[in-house]
């Protein structure tokens, strides 16, 4: 467990729960990812990989959400299932 | 007394609001298009204890910082036709993300009713919800209600009658922000008051000036443009 934690939600693997810490993304974009539910705090679920790996399907605040990799490579979290 | 009470329906989409409209007007609705507007509003009316109100569906959406056309839509109609009240429709079996857009309108307008709605799908899931607690903390009335079972209508009739007749008056509870923020908020704000008089919060304005929302400027500019111009 010495290893950091820190991943982006694009790094997740199915199955994954991931802490959002952080969200290098500005504008009208991080707004819209605010409402939401990408809130630093809010843990976010990796529900499904496209075929090719882009799009992601993420599970959060009871929806799911697909995200890009331009937004999801941005936002910053804790790897959670390490039990 | 023949006056009409404007009371706006806003909520994220599915979550009955457009179920609870017909539920009050009964079925009586007919699209509205306001000026200078292409996305249409659904109107109607209703009448409660002998007082009219006019029903404003507006389009459902998770936020009301203009990301889009509909919530744009949204917004201006609450900011600046200002209804009397704004009924704010919130899913019971998802109150966390529906009381995001919850506590925007609660920063732009204070006649607001939290209506949880879906309550009897909630109660089968075994949520239960604290109404009376998420009052006090909020500051407006909130009341449960399943607009498929018309249950919780009279006391929600009644609180809207009481908050349009100024019977009842709310305190919003106020979102504090971080210092760095507040001290840029109490800085603009004088302006902004000036600017836009008692008629919208400067604090509300203010707060968005700084999130640096251009299509808001750009809605006051043309707006306070056009009263200044017949002057």
């Amino acid at each position: 467990m010495d290893k950091t934690n820190c991943i982006t939600l694009f790094e997740g693997k199915n199955g994954d729960f991931i802490q959002i810490t952080s969200m290098d993304i500005e504008g009208v974009m991080r707004r819209r990812l605010l409402d939401l539910g990408f809130v630093p705090g809010a843990v976010v679920e990796v529900v499904r990989k496209s075929p090719l790996g882009d799009p992601i399907a993420f599970r959060v605040s009871q929806t799911t959400i697909a995200l890009r990799r331009e937004e999801s490579s941005k936002i910053q979290g804790e790897l959670m299932n390490h039990d | 007394m023949t006056e009409t009470y404007r009371v706006a329906l806003a909520g994220n989409p599915n979550t009955g609001k457009s179920t609870l409209f017909n539920a009050l007007t009964g079925l009586k609705q007919h699209t509205g298009n306001w000026a200078g507007k292409t996305v249409t509003l659904a109107e109607g009316t209703l009448t409660h204890k002998g007082i009219n109100y006019q029903l404003i569906d507006l389009p459902g959406t998770y936020s009301i910082f203009s990301n889009s056309r509909d919530e744009e839509v949204a917004r201006n109609y609450i900011v600046f036709e200002k209804p009397d009240v704004t009924l704010v429709v919130v899913d019971a079996t998802s109150l966390e993300r529906n009381l995001n857009l919850a506590l925007q309108i609660l920063e732009m307008t204070r006649n607001v009713i939290i209506c949880i709605n879906l309550i009897d799908e909630a109660e089968k899931r075994g949520i239960s919800i604290n109404e009376r607690l998420l009052t006090r903390r909020l500051g407006v009335p909130v009341i449960k209600i399943s607009a498929r079972n018309k249950t919780g209508f009279p006391l929600l009739l009644d609180t809207i009658e009481r908050l349009a007749e100024g019977k009842l008056v709310c305190e919003p509870a106020r979102i504090t922000y971080d210092k760095d923020i507040e001290i840029k908020i109490a800085s603009l704000e004088p302006f902004v008051a000036e600017m836009v008089e008692d008629r919208i919060s400067s604090r509300w304005v203010a707060l968005r000036l700084l999130d640096g929302d251009e299509s808001l400027l750009d809605e006051l500019k043309s707006r306070l443009k056009v009263k200044e111009g017949s002057a």
